[in-house]
Formats: C-alpha cells, structure tokens, sequence
C-alpha cells in the first residue's frame, strides 16, 4: 500500500469517527431525555415515535439531498451530514429509553412509589439504572448504523470513510472502495464490542 | 380515640366498573386489621388508596384524622411501610440498601443508618453479616420477603400496609414468616392494613377481619366472632377452612 493512501485512509477514519461521535452524542443528548419524557407522557408517544419512524425509512441518500437546500441546517458539508445523521441515530436511542424504562419491573416502581420517591427520585435511583443495559444496547444499534450511514456523507462533501467509496465507485477501482468499505467495517465491529463489553458490565441484574 | 385510618362512604371505579362500593370501616391505633375477599372483591383498592397510591372517586380517607386528598403524598408515604407479594425489592441494590431506602429519602446520617439497618436485620431473622450485602438474586423468595418486611419497617412507620406479603411463598416457608410477622407484632405498637383472601391467614394474623364482597364490606369481627358468623360470604370462606377436597 503506497503511503500516502495509508496516511489518508488514517486521516479520513478520523474524520469519520468525528462525524459519528458528534452524531451519536447529539442523539444521546436529545433522545434520552426525549425517551423519559415520553415515558411520562403516553399521549405524545405515538406521534414521535411516529416521526422517528417515517425519518427512518428515508433512503438515507436522499436524506442527505432533502437537507442540503434548508437554511442553517443545509447546504454542502460536514454540518448537513452530522443533522442527516443525527436523524437516524435517534430512533434507536429514543426507543430503547421508552421501552428499558417501561420494562423496569411494575412491582419494583411501584414499590418506589409507595415508599415515598419523587418522580425525579424514581427516575434517578431506580428507572434509569434499571434500564441502562437497553438504552446502552440502542447507542450501540445507533453507533454500528451510523457508521455505515456516515459513508454517505461523503455525497455532499461531509467527508469521512466515503469519500473512498464514491471515488472508487466513480473511477471504477475496487481498491479505492475496499480503502473505505473496510476500515468502516472493522469500525462498526469495534464500537459493537466495546459498547457491547459496557452494556455487559451494566447488565448485572 | 381517632381512628388511624377511616374509609368514609369511598367509592371508586375503572372504566365504569365498581370496584369499591360505599365502604365505610375505621382501623384502630395499634390493630391489625385484615381486609379478607376474593380476587376481585376490592380490598387491594382499599389498601392502596392508604398511601395514596389511588384516589376515591367519591367518598374519603383519613389518615390520622386528615384526608388523603390532604395530604403531602410523599411525606404519607414516608410515614407508611408498604409491603407487596412479590417484594418488590431494588434488584440493583444490596439488600443492606434496599432496607436503607427510606431512612436515606429522609436523610438519616450514614451511622444511624448502618445501625438501624442491622437491627431490622436480625429482628426479621436474616444475620446482617450473612445478608448485608447480598443482591435481591442471591436470596430465595423467603428471605426477599423478610427483607421487605426490614425494609417497610426501616423508618419507624407509625403504620404498616401489606398487600398478600406471604401469598407467592411456599406453606412451609410462609407459617415461617407468619409466625414471625406475629412476633414483631407483639413487640410495636404499629397499626397494620392487611389483605389476604386466606381465611386462615386472616384468623391467625388479624385482630378484626373485614370481609369484603364484590366490593361491599360485608362484615367487621373479630376472629372468634367469625367464626360464628352467618353472612353469605363468611359461611363460604368458612366452608374453604374445613373442607379439603379429597384426591
């Protein structure tokens, strides 16, 4: 391997993880609290899992095109990738909260409830722990997608990983492709281990 | 003297179905009242309408002479232990925290705590050493009961609900924690709400039994009183003590 290649595949890994880290975080800042709120609030369920739901099933290159005319989320580069992105990571992290904390055992809620905890308290010391294995399990989904979807982002200059592929695809070299496909591969299998190893060490119970 | 809870002409129901009808009944500082009926009959309704986990449609609570619509809900709560079949235990707490809960809402200092701890321990015969900082998955169903038990009494509730505390354990195992459930009863001056569709639970544990039907409260008596009883559901509970049917 020549290397310069070696040195930009080095360099467009990084971008992507960046690409994806920002992605997921921002999902996890909206969809967790998102997800409590809904477990609070039944009647608002069905509209925003509703919404997630219909994000989800947009081809995601066409995503990436829909967003480029809008005013300050749009246009050409990183920014719209990461919003584009955002999207779709946030199903996973919203529905898992919901259901993880709906799961938590009716008796063991109750129980709280009777002893005198806040809601705040009960969402502090016995829901969130409880459900930390099944929200940490819709990062992990959220992480292992966005991976593959941040390759794409390369279509409207959002860099990353991709910029290997559609170079590859354009000039018909399959090693081009391979310098993207697997290094995103071999992300996705790290983030899917690792989260996995975390939700393991939470899921004692 | 006041009563430590009053039903006053409560009423309740879900989605058009009466669950409690007109149910008038006063609990006595100090008794154990036990609220006997089949599934169905409305004595859990009762129970938790106590700490305000449900509120009447029609009617009142008083607890300590202030009504439940009164009341702070935490701070009830707080002063009321609550026991349920199936424990309800935290799973992701030892058990020595799972006792702690209350007293650390209430913000007791760690040592009193620690101390208080121990000695609900032992008195509902689980050797802290032993049990303290086991997992809720490490004890069998027993044992988790006795530790709901701790846990109920850990902030010295001036009263104590429990909703079939013993009904998912085995016979054996649950004469054991009755027996206990008797001792500690002796040694406080607690009033306690139990419900439980077993008459012979009800005759063993109780001071009086209410026998609800159908969410109506049948009667009020004591346990030598109902046994003589002549009501309709009375002489059918009576008639679950003797008859076993044959194999």
């Amino acid at each position: 391997m020549p290397p310069t290649l070696f040195r930009e595949i080095l360099e467009r890994t990084g971008e992507h993880v960046v690409l994806v880290a920002i992605a997921l975080f921002v999902a996890a800042l909206v969809g967790i609290p998102a997800g409590i709120a809904l477990t609070r609030k039944a009647a608002w369920r069905g509209v925003v899992l509703g919404f997630t739901n219909v994000v989800q099933t947009i081809p995601s290159l066409a995503l990436f095109g829909f967003l480029i005319p809008l005013p300050f989320i749009g246009g050409i580069g990183r920014r719209t990738a990461v919003v584009a992105l955002v999207l779709y990571a946030l199903l996973p992290v919203l529905r898992n909260t919901l259901t993880g904390i709906l799961g938590v055992d009716s008796a063991v809620v109750e129980s709280a409830v009777a002893m005198g905890m806040t809601d705040r308290q009960l969402l502090w010391k016995v829901e969130l722990p409880l459900a930390a294995p099944t929200i940490l399990a819709g990062l992990r989904i959220a992480a292992v997608t966005t991976i593959g979807t941040a390759t794409i982002a390369a279509a409207i200059g959002g860099g990353g990983l991709g910029v290997f592929i559609f170079r590859g695809l354009a000039s018909v070299d399959s090693a081009q492709i391979l310098a993207g496909a697997v290094p995103a591969a071999l992300l996705a299998l790290l983030a899917d281990g690792g989260l996995g190893w975390i939700e393991r060490r939470f899921a004692r119970f | 003297m006041e009563p430590a809870i009053a039903f006053r002409d409560v009423s309740y129901g879900i989605r058009g179905k009466e669950i409690l009808r007109h149910l008038d009944l006063e609990v006595a500082a100090g008794e154990t009242l036990v609220l006997l009926g089949r599934s169905g009959s409305g004595k859990t309704t009762a129970l938790r309408m106590v700490n305000a986990l449900l509120t009447p449609d029609a009617g009142e609570v008083l607890v300590d002479g202030k009504s439940t619509r009164a009341w702070d809900p935490i701070l009830l709560r707080r002063r009321i232990g609550y026991v349920i079949q199936e424990a309800g235990l935290f799973p992701h707490f030892t058990v020595a925290r799972n006792v702690a809960v209350v007293p650390e809402l209430a913000g007791w200092e760690p040592g009193r705590i620690d101390a208080r701890v121990d000695e609900l321990l032992s008195r509902v015969g689980l050797p802290p050493g032993e049990f303290r900082s086991r997992y809720p998955r490490e004890l069998s169903g027993g044992q988790r009961q006795r530790v709901g038990v701790a846990r109920a009494l850990a902030a010295e509730p001036s009263l104590l609900l429990m909703d079939e505390p013993f009904g998912a354990l085995d016979p054996v195992t649950r004469r054991d924690l009755q027996r206990g459930f008797m001792a500690l009863r002796r040694a406080w001056t607690k009033t306690s709400l139990f419900v439980t569709h077993d008459v012979r639970e009800a005759l063993a544990l109780g001071t009086r039994i209410a026998l609800l039907h159908e969410g109506r409260l049948e009667i009020v008596a004591t346990p030598g009183e109902f046994l003589e009883a002549k009501s309709g559901e009375a002489l059918i509970f009576l008639a679950a003590l003797e008859d076993l049917p044959e194999a």
